[in-house]
């Protein structure tokens, strides 16, 4: 599984991103997304925001799992009372007969990664509820790290976050969960 | 900010905590003195007061300085509600009892002393949030010339902040009704006049009939 993070600011301005892999059943925690698929991602994650401010007045919780859907990618929503809307486009890993599962190593052969994935676990089935559970907690762990991002004094709302620590820690809450 | 090589030079405190090894919770001792408050809000006041051409561009000066406390506490004690009864306030009552309870609890040690809605049914969108004792203006003497001023105009900003941030845009102002008769039981009670924007309204009726 690929994933890809985004946090929203109010104004529909992007204010960070990520993008990591899966770290469960052997994963690296590398993306592995395509070239092109990158550039569409973020497409597909914002004009999921329409989605958004549809489903943001329908509950008052602060996780909505799987708001949208774009062939096989789905994307998972959490709302800070804020309104900054924290977004995780997850993918799931495409068969290793694929082209796209083949990826370059840096010395310029090619390895195919083996993918021993089950079908019930995290990486391999993006809607089964201990994804759901997963991302969750991911999203509850960025939520505690946003927090104190923006109650340093000298954070404006809708500024970018660029702290490297902040990166380090979504990292990490990725690494654990996902 | 140094610009964009600042990121690589990453300055670190010396005992190489960040603001993000600092934990959310509140323990029992982070209280404030009321004096050292009281000092930092007279500052807070002269400050304003520097180049003002009137009364109300004072207030709104203290306004804007209340403003962003308020859109970050929004986050901040949701955080701090047990997992269970986190909740993002959808409607302007639950949002008005989020401030009340919760906000003031945390500013002032205590809820606010009552929530109205306007009766005036030509403004159904103003509501009243009622302080008989605002601390902020313990410590502050009103001169005579002055006496439309309210400092608690600061307050109003972060109860402004906390309604703009949850996304219900509002204009809040902050008025003293005390003090006008002999032997009143509160002097210095402050009435904070919620007045919502007509999109708020506009949503709050459309939701209403999604429910019934």
């Amino acid at each position: 599984m690929s994933y890809y993070f985004a946090i929203i600011g109010t104004q529909d301005n992007p204010l960070f991103e990520h993008e990591f892999g899966t770290s469960k059943q052997g994963g690296d925690g590398q993306p592995r997304f395509t070239e092109p698929a990158r550039h569409l991602n973020q497409f597909i994650l914002h004009s999921s925001l329409d989605i958004v401010e549809e489903v943001q007045w329908t509950g008052s919780q602060l996780y909505f799992k799987a708001i949208d859907k774009f062939f096989t990618s789905y994307i998972s929503l959490f709302l800070t009372p804020s309104n900054t809307k924290f977004l995780l486009l997850h993918q799931p890993s495409i068969p290793t007969s694929s082209s796209s599962a083949t990826t370059s190593a840096p010395g310029g052969s090619t390895t195919t990664t083996p993918l021993r994935v089950s079908s019930t676990s995290i990486g391999a089935n993006p809607t089964s509820a201990a994804t759901e559970e997963a991302v969750r907690s991911f999203f509850v762990e960025v939520y505690e790290n946003w927090t104190k991002a923006v109650m340093s004094p000298f954070y404006r709302v809708g500024m970018e976050v660029r702290s490297p620590v902040f990166r380090a820690r979504v990292a990490a809450a990725g690494r654990k969960y996902l | 900010m140094p610009g964009k090589a600042g990121t690589k030079e990453l300055r670190y405190p010396s005992n190489g905590k960040t603001i993000y090894h600092r934990p959310l919770a509140r323990g029992r001792t982070s209280e404030l003195s009321q004096a050292s408050f009281a000092y930092l809000f007279s500052e807070m006041v002269s400050y304003a007061q520097k180049r003002v051409t009137g009364i109300s561009d004072l207030e709104n000066r203290l306004n804007v300085q209340g403003h962003p406390i308020g859109v970050k506490l929004l986050d901040l004690l949701l955080i701090r509600e047990p997992p269970r009864s986190q909740a993002r306030p959808l409607t302007i009552v639950a949002l008005l009892h989020f401030i009340k309870g919760a906000v003031f609890q945390h500013l002032f040690g205590r809820a606010a002393d009552g929530l109205e809605k306007s009766s005036d049914a030509n403004t159904p969108d103003e509501y009243l949030i009622i302080d008989n004792e605002p601390l902020v203006n313990a410590y502050v003497s009103v001169p005579r010339d002055m006496d439309k001023l309210s400092c608690a105009a600061f307050v109003a900003g972060i109860v402004e902040g906390v309604c703009d941030g949850a996304a219900f845009p509002a204009r809040v102002t902050a008025h003293t009704v005390g003090g006008k008769e002999e032997g009143e039981m509160w002097p210095g009670k402050t009435v904070f006049l919620v007045k919502f924007q007509g999109e708020v309204l506009e949503r709050e009726a459309l939701l209403g009939v999604g429910k019934g």
